[in-house]
């Protein structure tokens, strides 16, 4: 497998009508990872996977992927994408095997026949997803978090070596949240590169091995551990949060000044326990392994 | 009275007739499925009136109609996507803006020079008078778009349904749009002739309406589709022999009386059916 290395350098984005969506960003992402994009909405964060999908264009800086320009990689099939809503008509005669089996277009020939390996890889990403049983479906007749599961199913068959997930989580429960950040772990083992946008801060320490944080500009961008930081998630949140700590005395009956810091935006709630009230992760808890039944 | 039946063939203009109807048919019922799904379906109709100021300078020109007919159908279809690129008009008042002045236009050069076309023939147009030139015309244009249509329809499918998806697998979306207009455009030209510019509306509707009641899946769609438009333009045809009918009037009222066939009766989501289903699941 390749070793494919996103690097975004001085991107920014203004769209049409005069807005300032992106300025000065840049990164390198290295392929084998998890990596979070995290900010609040309207952050930039969408912009950022369009402007890496060549869908809007830059006004100034550029993306480039495994050394190549966009458009390249897209036809090289590299890069998946799984935008945040899916901008489709559901009543379009097409079933959930329709969808998923046109991810492998760019890998057919002319006439976009299917071989057996096309067919195999879109069993597998079903199978995946555990959507199967509902492959026969029409696909306006699934709920919410199956659809967005189709996509990702879609996403996956196209077999791109990095993936690009916009918001995955929203709208789908916590199991089903659960198996889907199993799934992804199991791609980064095979070597992809994958790129969650989330505002869901809980669950972030634990799958991510690296984040990205953005308002407009780069906030902050590293490993977990030394990146995701109640300092830098003030930065990139401002007031946005609720913001409960407990430090100290408060907590303990001894001398120990460690605290416990827990940030929410209604969805999980992200703890940082620590020195100086958690302002250094100490311990980010680790998440359980979904039970798949 | 078979005899009586077989009666059309033996004259060979009702014999062209049928035969170019069908493959017409044909394919404008394959855009038609195409159309309807992206609620598009009155572009057709736009296109057919756009095109009459370029059949008017033809004429005038002395150039095939088609050529004319055939460069302002674009024209229209670009004048069209420019102005939905750069206003946020909705798509129905772009359709009417464009084809309204696209006619008029054309209105203007027919009235100018009135000998100049024979208007009725654009707007009703007229399969049984239809001359050997206009013909062959007729079915090159066909053919050319039942070939480029069978070698692309999958990636048109995939432009349909999620653009921006078609362009991160790589396909090349703007060069396929472009593609299905320009069939579309030539596709209209060619019913122009057969059904005229107020029933081609209907060419590239009601095949496609239909068949989407009768499917879930997109292949299966273009098939019926195409059945229909074939079998039921090649039947107006020949039933206009006997009724002494405007073919095309006869072509759009066979297709309309199987579109509410399948109203009523398709399997899955044909009136009938969806009462019985709930029906049954509230009687359980
Ligand atoms: N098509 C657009 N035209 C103009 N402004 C836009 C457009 N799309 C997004 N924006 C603006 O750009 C900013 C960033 O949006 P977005 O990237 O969608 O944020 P996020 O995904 O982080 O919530 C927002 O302020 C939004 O209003
Ligand atoms: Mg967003």
């Amino acid at each position: 497998m390749s070793n494919p290395i996103v690097t975004i350098k001085n991107l920014s984005v203004t769209y049409p009508n005069g807005h300032h969506a992106l300025e000065d960003v840049s990164v390198n992402l290295k392929s084998g990872s998890i990596c979070g994009l995290v900010g609040v909405n309207g952050a930039g964060k969408s912009t950022l996977f369009k402007a890496m999908m060549g869908f809007v264009k830059p006004t100034a800086g550029n993306v480039s992927i495994d050394g190549m320009s966009v458009r390249n990689a897209l036809k090289k099939n590299l890069v998946s994408y799984v935008p945040q809503t899916e901008e489709v008509d559901w009543d379009f005669p097409v079933l959930v095997e329709d969808v998923v089996m046109m991810g492998r277009y760019g890998h057919m020939g002319f006439l976009r026949r299917p071989s057996k390996t096309d067919h195999d890889a879109v069993a597998q990403a079903l199978e995946r997803v555990n959507m199967s049983e509902y492959k026969k479906r029409q696909i306006g007749e699934l709920s919410g978090g199956q659809r967005k599961r189709i996509f990702v199913a879609r996403a996956l068959a196209q077999g791109g070596n990095i993936i690009l997930l916009d918001e995955p989580f929203t709208g789908v429960d916590i199991k089903t949240e659960d198996s889907l950040i199993d799934l992804f772990q199991s791609l980064v083992a095979e070597g992809r590169l994958i790129l969650v946008a989330t505002h869901n801060l809980g669950s972030v320490p634990s799958f991510c091995d690296e984040v990205i944080l953005i308002n407009k500009t780069l906030l902050a961008y590293g490993s977990v551990e030394t990146t995701f930081t109640q300092d830098n998630l003030s930065k990139a949140f401002g007031g946005m949060l609720r913001h409960h700590q407990l430090i100290g005395a408060d907590l303990h009956d001894d001398e120990d000044a460690r605290g416990v810091t827990v940030l929410t935006d209604d969805e999980r709630p992200l703890v940082l326990y620590g020195e100086e009230g958690g302002k250094k992760i100490v311990r980010t808890p680790k998440r359980k392994k979904a039970d798949k039944t | 009275m078979i005899d009586l039946l077989l009666e059309p063939f033996t004259y060979n203009y009702m014999f062209k007739a049928i035969w170019v109807c069908a493959l017409v048919g044909g394919v404008c019922a394959f855009l038609s499925s195409y159309l309807m799904l992206k609620g598009w379906s009155l572009m057709g109709d736009a296109l057919a009136h756009s095109i009459v100021p370029g059949v008017a300078l033809a004429y005038l020109l002395a150039l095939p109609y088609a050529v004319g007919a055939f460069f302002t159908g674009i024209l229209a279809a670009l004048s069209m996507a420019i102005v939905k690129q750069k206003t946020k008009l909705r798509e129905d008042a772009i359709i009417g803006l464009v084809f309204t002045t696209f006619f008029a236009i054309g209105l203007l050069i027919v009235s100018i020079n009135p000998t100049a076309v024979n208007i009725q023939a654009i707007i009703l147009g007229n399969i049984l008078a239809i001359s050997d030139y206009d013909i062959a015309q007729v079915v090159i244009i066909s053919f050319i778009c039942l070939f480029v249509l069978l070698l692309k329809w999958k990636d048109l499918v995939a432009v349909f349904f999620d653009e921006n998806h078609a362009r991160s697998i790589g396909l090349p979306v703007n060069a396929l749009k472009i593609t299905f207009f320009t069939l579309l455009s030539a596709a209209t030209v060619a019913a122009l002739q057969t059904v005229g510019a107020c029933l081609v509306i209907a060419m590239v509707v009601t095949p496609g309406a239909t068949a989407y009641l009768l499917t879930d899946r997109f292949g299966r769609l273009i098939t019926i589709s195409v059945l229909l438009g074939s079998l039921t333009s090649a039947l107006g045809a020949y039933a206009s022999y006997f009724l002494d009918a405007n073919p095309g009037g006869l072509i759009v009222t066979l297709q309309t009386l199987i579109f509410l066939a399948a109203f009523f009766f398709a399997p899955k989501y044909g009136l009938l059916k969806v009462r019985k289903t709930i029906a049954k699941k509230v009687g359980a």
